[in-house]
């Protein structure tokens, strides 16, 4: 078994300007990875919006996410699968890969044993 | 009698891929099976030498790199659990080529990736090779498949064919990768020969084993097609004196009409129960042409119609849309054939693309309109980088300057 983590990405404005419905159709995909992945999932939150992020570079502490692009992190998922396909045919199911302005990045924990 | 060499590098033609990939399954870590590969062939080319050449060369390659690889995992037993794990547990016996070929052309991989790998690994050319074909660098080349092999161990990439709900997905990189192997070896970017048969024949190879592994894949069977029909060919490319040579000017009792006929052969029957596909549509102009008993005449009403087709398949690629503009030139004369054209000289991704420049050059010549001509075959001779393609542009210009000076009225 591996462990990978899901990194969701997405434009904030998008996410915020969403209706009730869509909240409730996004929260229902979100539960429905959630069961098709079963104990796979090892944790995971979503995050506050980029706005409210904090960046340190150096010695230097500053507002925002530490990169300025349109999309920024949203949330993410612990997995523990076997392989990488695995984690694709759960990952399909996130409504983020299916939205224009979202995306999913899926990335390998280091294992340090 | 065949030679230890000949026997050798028909071996590694033929075998190379089955014998990595069982030896995969051993190890279950691509750089040591690699090893064990290469080991296997120098151990083959001592004991033929001395032992001659044995009935089965691919099962006696595949026995000794498997050996080896035993030996190498006995005497590092601790090291190998360690190793990253390839072979998944559920996996159900299958071919071991085909995991091989899946593994390669992965879609979490780059395309550079997956070229690179299948190149050296299912093909089993050398790292130089594979450089000199991709028009990099053997060190970049190294550090590429150094990369791809380490993100298929650490990502976990599994060694598996995909289950049959995503086998068409998984298809697409495969078979794109295998056709990019024999359009980079049908006109070499670069270097003093046209052809570099070494890819041809590995991609026609490929595609062979595929075929034989989904026999009623339509894609498979178009994509096999196409490259039959157009390597069939091959040997007419090139004069005697190493010089191109077109369509028209081509000796077509070179052509190889038994690979014609199995090609087209091949191409009815992926179209026969299947809509046109890319690479079907391909095939069948590459077959109007085989089929065709002179340039004159090639049925070039039904070549256009085929490139209208394909240019709705590939959603309105640039280079269809040259190639269709040519064709109609044939169609129709060389005053449409320029029409045609016109549009795309404003076309970006045409802009270093030697050949508009030269399908221009030709009709420009055709109409008598010298001059341009000359600039248009100019411009086509700064775009291309292979030698024998430069030799041909400068020897068309050449011809049309002579025959443009012959014109001029000379003084008695």
């Amino acid at each position: 078994m591996a462990k990978y983590t899901l990194l969701i990405y997405g434009d904030p404005a998008q996410w915020e300007a969403m209706t009730p419905e869509q909240r409730r159709a996004h929260d229902v995909a979100h539960e429905e990875f959630r069961a098709a992945a079963g104990d796979r999932v090892i944790g995971g939150q979503e995050l506050e919006s980029a706005s409210t992020a904090t960046t340190l570079r150096g010695f230097t502490t500053s507002d925002g996410p530490f990169l300025e692009t349109k999309e920024a992190l949203g949330g993410f998922y612990l997995l523990e699968a076997h392989d990488l396909d695995e984690v694709l045919v759960l990952a399909k199911l996130l409504p983020e890969v299916r939205a224009g302005h979202s995306g999913v990045e899926i990335r390998p924990v280091v294992d340090h044993g | 009698m065949t030679s230890v060499a000949d026997a050798l590098a028909q071996a590694h033609r033929r075998d190379w891929a089955q014998v990595l990939a069982t030896t995969v399954q051993v190890t279950r870590d691509l750089d040591l099976a690699e090893e064990c590969t290469q080991d296997a062939y120098a151990q083959a080319l001592r004991t033929w030498e001395r032992d001659g050449i044995p009935e089965r060369p691919g099962a006696w390659l595949t026995r000794v790199a498997r050996n080896r690889a035993l030996d190498v995992l006995r005497r590092e037993e601790a090291l190998r659990r360690r190793l990253p794990l390839l072979v998944s547990p559920g996996t159900t016996p299958g071919d071991d080529r085909l995991r091989l070929i899946f593994t390669c052309c992965h879609p979490a991989l780059s395309r550079e990736h997956q070229v690179a790998l299948t190149a050296r690994l299912v093909c089993g050319l050398s790292t130089a090779d594979v450089a000199r074909a991709f028009l990099v660098s053997e060190p970049t080349l190294a550090a590429r498949l150094t990369r791809a092999k380490k993100k298929i161990a650490t990502a976990r990439i599994p060694y598996a064919v995909p289950p049959p709900e995503a086998l068409a997905e998984r298809l697409e990189p495969v078979l794109e990768v295998v056709h990019l192997l024999f359009t980079t070896g049908h006109t070499a970017p670069t270097g003093p020969s046209l052809i570099r048969a070494d890819l041809t024949a590995s991609a026609v190879q490929l595609a062979r084993t595929l075929h034989l592994l989904m026999p009623r894949s339509a894609p498979v069977t178009a994509l096999l097609a196409l490259m039959l029909v157009t390597d069939a060919r091959s040997a007419a490319r090139v004069g005697a004196d190493g010089r191109l040579l077109l369509l028209p000017d081509q000796d077509r009792t070179l052509w190889n009409r038994e690979r014609i006929a199995e090609g087209v052969a091949l191409l009815t029957d992926s179209l026969r129960h299947h809509p046109p596909s890319r690479f079907s549509v391909e095939a069948a102009i590459a077959a109007v042409h085989a089929e065709a008993p002179t340039w004159e005449q090639t049925d070039w009403a039904e070549i256009v119609g085929l490139y209208t087709v394909l240019l709705r398949l590939t959603g309105n690629s640039p280079v269809v849309a040259l190639n269709r503009a040519v064709a109609i030139g044939f169609r129709d004369g060389p005053a449409a054939g320029l029409a045609a054209l016109e549009p795309l000289t404003a076309e970006p991704a045409l802009a270093t693309y030697p050949y508009l420049a030269a399908a221009r050059a030709d009709f420009l010549s055709r109409l008598g309109r010298t001059g341009e001509a000359i600039t248009a075959y100019g411009e086509a001779l700064v775009l291309t980088a292979n030698e024998t393609e430069r030799d041909f542009l400068a020897a068309r210009a050449e011809t049309i300057r002579r025959r443009g000076r012959r014109a001029d009225p000379q003084p008695e």
